[in-house]
């Protein structure tokens, strides 16, 4: 199994809001989700997704509406809303920034400092 | 959703929760069982990895935004609780800060109305007052100079800054209809009403054509006056009034409760009608002046322009108004000097609200000491700091807001029962009452009070030593608070001693200024103002035998033993104060030394029973025709001649206007405190000039008959005279009148009314205090005491007896009680110098007043330890030690 990592401080919201862009998804399915795409690296801490799902939720940028499981059940499914939409564009953006950023600086040779 | 329907929806929300976490669980479970857990095994990861569902839970509450909304109902809930558990201390709590509440609330209501509100016309900032200004003026002792009427005219034509209005203060008699009654009369110029924004209640103002010397003669009666007089009809307007022999149709009536200058006159006509020589004189200044900016003009704008003005009419008529100017100011309401009673009364209730404050805090920390194992168990369970704050700050919010709240229906009930025990007439007392102002302070006083009574127990919630503490459970006492509980008794005792102390020294003033001499013979003498029939008035000589046959007539009554006329007698406001001099070279008069005169008939000396130190006092011989005579008091023979015999010299007063101003002294009479039993230590202008009235110029007669009183030394109860004195003065017309009738008793009396009405609130507040503090003392003694139960048990086994138990409280007990004496006489000397600045004919602290009062608050301090100290003597020291 690959070492995992503890996310960044911050990132959570961003992988949620990616998530749910992706369609209509309840807690547990998002839960899956992050820990299916990172390949298991990143280690979503369950029991901090929900607060940030409420948080999400009440900030406007998450809207959530009780429907039918596949399964027949009822679940909580969270869906994007205009304003996390654009959130998200904004927050990937920035988040890419960094990460070219920290790249940069990261691929200088030694003394290459100019 | 927002905040709110989060809020009520709490229920939906909590369920909600709670199906979203369980389906997360199940599917998680599920799941697990799919890849051959047993479902136990797979219910249990499943739980593991999402964390404890409470905390998961807390967290999301936490995420809603609305956690301190919730938070507060659940302390509040919480609160009400621990207040329902224990309802008698709620009850004292309650009730010490309901007092205190409402007494301050009171004060406030008072000064909010008197001194902070506005006056109550429309845009009142826009309101200014305008007076006449001149370098000779004494404004100190004199007070602000009116305005010439022809002045008045020439400005208010002249200006652009401003919308100017006079009026002229007077009075005359109504002859018809109805009974002769001397009535109130304002003269103003017709565009006072539009400059105040006051529109007329019925019928119309004066118009501009209206306000010239011979137009028809018009009236505006006042509201309570057309109630009174003319028993509200209707009809009035355009029926005539006769005033002062005149008939003036009614044109208006002045809307309810209109004020002007703080008074509520009675009849209103236009002053450019009046033919009275000094109205038309520059030289006379008889008008107040109040305008109003025009907009946009600022007041600097109308003070600049004013100033011109009258440098303008100063070269235009150098003889009247050389060195003549104008100021304009804001116009603030009349309120005389109440304001610094008021402040004074204001900060004594404050400190009967610190008192009720401490209490209410040392109850308070007294229980959250007990409390003190419960709250140790929530920090354990991971309350934090800020929240058990928060939570013991909502419970004294909540005591000081309920207690606010008691306050306020006390302030309203108490208002007016306290507004008549005000002394004398409370300016502006029509408009007093509860309002958003006074509203917002009780509640703003409620909050602070709660977070100063809530913060010492708030902040002691413990946070160290956690485990001991939960371990030693409630009994173990910390030395900080011990040492806050004494900070608290001391404080108590403090504020006690400044307010026992601040009323024995008004109670000692008061006992002072009651026992001093008055100069004059107080008892069955009635004093009263007289209006002379307003036919004779015209003619001088026929007023001069008008006063003479009131004189000769009076004497005739049954009961009269001797009468005189006086124009300003003591003790009552209305004063002729003026500049003197003892030699022809007299220097400007801002310089001069100023004097009280008094014109009176010769037997004003039998009549008030004034001794006579050296010469004599008038006669029948000082009349028209012989030399011009005055009699100087003790006072003014002193300052002006030391050690020589006055008697034979002569004063030099300026602006007298008879007799070549130059003046014989034939006599020196005693002083008469003219200011009052308490103001006349004080007061800037003391020496006191009599003059004959029968010397006056004829010039004279008219202006100072409408000003004169008669005294009247009787042999029966001065009261008992009135009817048939009345009866006899009526004159041949019937139409000449007694008002403003007061026995010389009564205002001596009057003019300790100040003084005896602080010193009965001061005692009132006193007692308050003391009684909040020895409760205080009690409660914090006993307090003390239980908690030290198993040591005084480990002592009496040991072999301490009841009355060494008893010396130990009572020696705890004294060193708070001593320690609150001595911060308390220091405040209290700084207290009294407060009280020797805003009080009249207070002397400053002596040592008498201390050793009067302090013992009061020590036996008291120590009954209240009494109790407690004999509880702990009886403590039986088995029982005491098996509850360890």
């Amino acid at each position: 199994m690959p070492e995992k990592s503890d996310l960044p401080q911050g990132t959570l919201d961003l992988l949620i809001l990616k998530v749910v862009a992706l369609g209509s998804v309840h807690g547990y399915a998002i839960a899956q989700r992050l820990e299916q795409v990172s390949r298991g690296v990143v280690q979503v801490p369950q029991g901090s997704l929900y607060p940030a799902l409420h948080r999400l939720e009440n900030r406007g940028l998450l809207a959530a509406d009780w429907e039918e499981t596949e399964s027949g059940r009822e679940a909580k499914f969270y869906r994007l809303t205009r304003k996390g939409r654009a959130q998200l564009e904004s927050e990937t953006a920035s988040w890419q920034r960094l990460i070219d950023a920290v790249g940069l600086v990261l691929k200088l040779s030694e003394g290459g400092a100019e | 959703m927002n905040w709110w329907q989060r809020v009520l929806r709490r229920k939906k929300m909590e369920d909600q929760l709670e199906k979203e976490l369980r389906f997360h669980l199940e599917q998680h479970a599920n799941e697990l069982i799919a890849k051959g857990y047993s479902p136990g095994e797979a219910r249990r990861q499943a739980r593991l990895s999402l964390g404890g569902p409470e905390q998961v839970k807390e967290n999301c509450r936490d995420a809603r935004g609305t956690r301190w909304l919730e938070d507060f109902f659940q302390d509040f809930r919480y609160a009400l609780r621990m207040l329902a558990m224990q309802p008698g201390f709620a009850a004292v709590a309650l009730l010490t800060l309901a007092l205190g509440i409402g007494a301050t609330t009171v004060m406030f209501t008072v000064i909010n109305s008197v001194l902070l509100k506005p006056l109550p016309y429309p845009d009142p900032s826009k309101l200014v007052a305008v007076n006449g200004h001149s370098d000779g003026w004494n404004a100190e002792i004199l007070g602000e100079q009116n305005v010439a009427y022809l002045d008045f005219l020439d400005c208010a034509r002249e200006t652009g800054s401003l919308i100017m209005a006079a009026a002229l203060f007077n009075g005359g008699t109504v002859s018809e209809p109805g009974e002769p009654e001397y009535v109130d009369l304002r003269e103003i110029s017709s565009s006072l009403f539009s400059v105040l924004r006051v529109s007329i209640a019925q019928g119309r103002s004066f118009l501009p054509e209206e306000d010239r010397p011979g137009a028809m003669p018009v009236a505006i009666l006042g509201n309570n006056f057309w109630r009174r007089h003319f028993a509200d009809r209707q009809d009035v307007l355009g029926s005539p009034v006769v005033l002062d022999g005149r008939r003036y149709t009614i044109i208006g009536i002045a809307p309810a409760g209109f004020k002007l200058f703080g008074e509520e006159p009675e009849i209103y006509t236009p002053v450019g009608q009046d033919t009275a020589k000094y109205v038309w004189n520059r030289a006379a200044h008889p008008m107040h002046v109040v305008a109003r900016l025009q907009p946009g003009a600022t007041l600097s704008q109308a003070q600049s322009e004013l100033t011109l003005l009258g440098r303008h009419l100063a070269g235009q008529f150098p003889d009247t108004n050389a060195g003549r100017t104008f100021q304009v100011k804001p116009l603030r309401p009349n309120v005389g000097n109440v304001g610094s009673t008021l402040w004074l009364l204001l900060g004594a209730v404050s400190l009967v609200l610190l008192v009720a404050c401490v209490n209410v805090a040392s109850l308070l920390l007294a229980r959250a000491v007990s409390r003190e194992r419960e709250l140790a168990m929530r920090v354990a369970l991971g309350a934090s700091r800020g929240r058990l704050v928060r939570q013991c700050l909502t419970e004294s919010a909540m005591l000081g807001l309920s207690g606010g709240l008691l306050g306020v229906l006390i302030a309203a009930d108490g208002i007016h029962p306290f507004m008549r025990m005000w002394p004398g007439a409370l300016p502006r007392a029509e408009e007093v009452h509860l309002d958003w102002r006074v509203l917002l302070f009780a509640l703003g006083i409620s909050l602070l009070s709660g977070l100063l009574f809530g913060l010492a127990p708030a902040l002691r919630a413990p946070f160290r030593n956690l485990e001991q503490r939960l371990r030693t459970g409630a009994r173990s006492i910390a030395g900080s608070s011990r040492r806050l509980h004494s900070i608290f008794v001391i404080s108590e005792i403090a504020f006690a001693i400044i307010l026992l102390v601040s009323a024995g020294m008004l109670g000692r003033t008061l006992l002072r200024l009651s026992s001093l001499d008055p100069g004059v013979d107080v008892s069955n003498v009635l004093v009263t103002r007289m209006a002379l029939s307003p036919a004779t008035l015209a003619d001088p000589a026929k007023t001069r035998a008008a006063w003479n046959e009131v004189l000769a007539r009076g004497r005739s009554v049954p009961g009269v033993q001797s009468i005189a006329t006086v124009d300003t007698f003591p003790m009552r406001s209305g004063d002729n104060e003026q500049g003197y001099w003892t030699s022809a070279d007299v220097p400007p008069a801002n310089k001069l030394p100023f004097a009280l005169l008094t014109s009176v008939s010769p037997d004003y000396l039998n009549v008030m029973r004034i001794p006579l130190r050296r010469g004599r006092f008038f006669d029948d011989h000082d009349t028209l025709g012989s030399t011009p005579v005055i009699v100087i008091d003790e006072v003014l023979a002193r300052n002006a001649f030391g050690a020589q015999d006055p008697v034979g010299k002569r004063l030099w007063i300026p602006d007298m206007g008879y007799g070549g101003n130059v003046f014989e002294i034939v006599g020196v009479v005693g002083h008469v405190r003219h200011w009052g039993l308490a103001g006349d230590d004080q007061a800037k202008v003391r020496a006191q000039i009599y003059y004959p009235f029968a010397q006056l110029p004829d010039s004279f007669m008219h202006r100072w008959s409408e000003l004169m009183s008669i005294a009247v030394r009787t042999e029966i109860p001065p009261l008992g005279v009135l009817p048939s004195l009345r009866g006899e003065l009526k004159g041949v017309a019937g139409d000449q009148v007694l008002y403003e009738v007061r026995t010389m008793e009564q205002l001596a009396s009057e003019s300790l009314a100040e003084q005896r009405f602080l010193f009965l609130l001061f005692g009132v507040f006193a007692g308050l205090a003391l009684l909040l503090a020895c409760i205080g003392i009690y409660g914090v003694l006993a307090y003390l005491t239980g908690q030290r139960v198993p040591e005084i048990g480990v002592r009496m086994a040991l072999g301490a007896t009841a009355s060494d138990v008893i010396r130990m409280v009572f020696r705890q007990s004294l060193g708070m009680i001593f320690v609150g004496i001595g911060i308390g006489i220091l405040a209290a000397l700084a207290a009294g110098r407060l009280l020797v600045h805003t009080v009249e004919g207070m002397q400053s602290t002596e040592l008498s007043t201390f050793i009067i009062t302090i013992p009061i608050l020590v036996v008291a301090a120590l009954l209240a330890s009494f109790a407690p100290a004999r509880r702990a003597s009886r403590v039986d020291p088995m029982s005491a030690l098996r509850q360890e």
